[in-house]
């Protein structure tokens, strides 16, 4: 069931949980490109990649071993420790 | 109705118009429900309101009198807690299984017998006295075969926790905090973890229920502002307290030391925002005094210092967490600190007060001792004194001070105050040759108080010292008032503690503060 709780704050920011920071530049900033295994997404991600590298950016390539299942641990820990941040393609 | 009550069980309350005896409840902006007007059902001109239970061998007892009293004429109304059928010899019994009627009309026990004049009861009785009813009644015989008395049974709406609910459902208790409704999919405990509410322990959700039974610890007004609370410079109420010190871990009747740990952490003097904003390990120590420290079971014995006890463990750390969420302190904002220590996830603990031989820190800082309090102090963690050979007062002194020698730097006078918590077995060895607390502080302030000279910077081959200024004066470790001293700790092991206090003491940072716990 739905549970409801009494907010601890102050309650200054939104009720919603809060994203993570956005990168303010692309600049030093090496990017996570997350292909989910799903047909055509290498299509957009290459896109991507070459789009990054025109500006400078590094870039990393990632695959989920399979669409249906969410990353496994290793590939989420691996792109958090290589990475500033992650575009993943959901393609189709 | 149940997707309705699912939205008063979840707090959000729907707009309600009454209109005869009917409840328009408009949700959302369309009418999803009618709901029977509270209390319709109730016959408004009874003379008499009864409350019985299936459950209670007395109100099966005395279904015959009631039956007889609605036989004779008399105008009742039977509420039934547990089995509208109940009693089956009584019509229109009102089915009371929600235990709204019984909350409204605040029934301890079943059966009990409301007289009613004019729409107003003026008097009652509960359980079953023949005599009593008789009068209620104004007859000259009820059912004779009866027995004279019978008491009665606990009423359902009485039950453990059972009042909170019924008040939070059916009473006027209203929280003004803004209500955070958690996804279906959503696990409560990580929730609380994702909304960075948590230090990084597992917290109690907050649920309105949780929240409410915690107010009921105290009776200070939920809305009463304590202060504002830093870096954010939030007010602080009591409800937000209470919400904390769900979160902490707290039983309602901690909350009063929490909510004065609070107020004494925001006195100008303890410096909360530069206590937080400090690179140094310090952070808010609790040591609570008087009656309610054995009252609600704190620690002041054997790992008075360490974990296993409820109330230790939680108070401090709800104060932790106000810091944290309703002043938005946190590590990496405002919180600078480069170590920190163990005791920010929680330091609190009470006083051994009933076995010392002198009189108590709240004594010794101007309250009597039935009263109850918190004392706040700077804290930095726990460094052990381990002196198992003094057996007279003069050595003991000579060991502690050159183990206080040390806090902060050997080199450092009039930096950081200090508390000692002397455990049993040293303190008897001043106890026995008849020292008092105060003749101890002299003797360790005057063995700590060193020339000038001697902690300069590059004496010993090490940088650090004091300023040239002081030089050619007498420097004493600790200001006057910076040292002092309580008893904890378990009876076996001659190993005191030295608890050494944040380097910005007394005007140029923070002093100890001791507020009295109101209940």
């Amino acid at each position: 069931m739905t549970e409801v709780f009494l907010d601890p704050t102050a309650e200054l920011s939104a009720a919603s949980k809060a994203l993570l920071p956005r990168l303010a530049t692309l600049e030093g900033k090496t990017i996570g490109l997350l292909d989910i295994n799903k047909p055509r997404g290498d299509v957009l991600l290459d896109r991507l990649e070459q789009l990054f590298a025109a500006e400078g950016v590094s870039v990393r390539r990632y695959a989920k071993p399979t669409m249906t299942r969410v990353a496994p641990l290793e590939t989420k820990q691996q792109i958090a420790m290589e990475c500033d941040a992650v575009v993943e393609a959901l393609a189709d | 109705m149940g997707v309705l009550s699912d939205k008063l069980e979840m707090g959000v309350w729907p707009t309600a118009f009454a209109n005869d005896d009917l409840y328009w409840v408009i949700y959302t902006g369309a009418i999803v429900q009618f709901f029977p007007l509270r209390g319709a059902m109730t016959n408004t001109h009874a003379n008499y309101i009864v409350v019985v239970k299936r459950d209670c061998p007395t109100c099966v007892l005395v279904e015959p009198v009631l039956a007889q009293l609605q036989a004779t004429g008399c105008n009742l109304q039977v509420w039934s807690q547990d089995d509208p059928t109940f009693p089956e010899t009584v019509t229109d019994v009102g089915d009371d299984s929600n235990l709204e009627q019984s909350w409204i009309l605040k029934i301890e026990t079943v059966p009990t017998v409301i007289r009613m004049e004019e729409g107003a009861e003026s008097e009652r009785t509960v359980g079953w006295d023949r005599s009593e009813w008789l009068r209620l009644f104004e007859q000259d015989e009820l059912v004779a075969e009866l027995p004279d008395f019978r008491p009665g049974c606990g009423s359902k709406s009485v039950e453990p926790g059972m009042p909170e609910k019924l008040a939070l459902r059916f009473g006027d208790i209203s929280l003004q905090s803004r209500q955070i409704v958690v996804g279906d999919m959503e696990d409560a405990m990580e929730s609380c973890f994702e909304r960075g509410w948590s230090d990084g322990l597992p917290v109690v959700p907050p649920t309105q229920l949780r929240v409410v039974r915690m107010l009921a610890g105290t009776n200070r007004d939920p809305a009463e502002v304590l202060g504002e609370v830093p870096p954010d410079l939030q007010p602080c109420t009591v409800e937000k307290v209470a919400i904390n010190a769900v979160m902490a871990g707290c039983k309602p009747e901690y909350l009063p030391v929490v909510i004065a740990a609070v107020e004494a952490c925001l006195i100008d003097a303890f410096c909360m925002h530069g206590l937080l904003a400090t690179t140094w390990f310090s952070g808010p120590m609790v040591i609570v005094n008087g009656p309610i420290a054995r009252a609600i079971g704190m620690n002041s014995g054997g790992n008075a210092l360490g974990q296993g006890n409820r109330a230790n463990a939680t108070i401090g750390r709800a104060l932790q967490l106000v810091i944290r969420n309703v002043g938005g302190g946190k590590p990496g904002g405002v919180d600078r600190a480069t170590l920190g220590n163990p005791g920010k996830y929680t330091f609190c603990f009470a006083e051994d007060e009933e076995s010392s031989c002198w009189e108590s820190l709240a004594v010794q800082r101007g309250f009597k001792p039935e009263q109850s309090t918190v004392t706040l102090f700077a804290a930095d963690g726990v460094q052990g004194i381990a002196d198992q050979k003094s057996r007279d007062p003069e050595s003991l002194c000579r060991s502690l001070a050159a183990s206080l020698l040390t806090v902060g730097h050997q080199k450092f006078a009039v930096h950081s105050d200090v508390f000692i918590v002397l455990v049993p077995e040293h303190q008897r060895i001043f106890a026995d040759a008849g020292w008092s607390k105060q003749k101890v502080i002299d003797t360790l302030m005057e063995l700590t108080t060193r020339p000038g000279s001697e902690l300069q910077p590059g004496v010993g081959g090490i940088a650090e010292g004091m300023p040239e200024f002081v030089k050619d004066m007498q420097l004493p470790k600790f200001k006057p008032g910076g040292l002092n001293i309580v008893r904890a700790g378990g009876t076996a092991g001659l190993f005191s503690a030295i608890i050494p206090g944040w380097l910005a003491s007394g005007d140029f940072g923070s002093s100890p503060v001791s507020k009295e716990i109101v209940i």
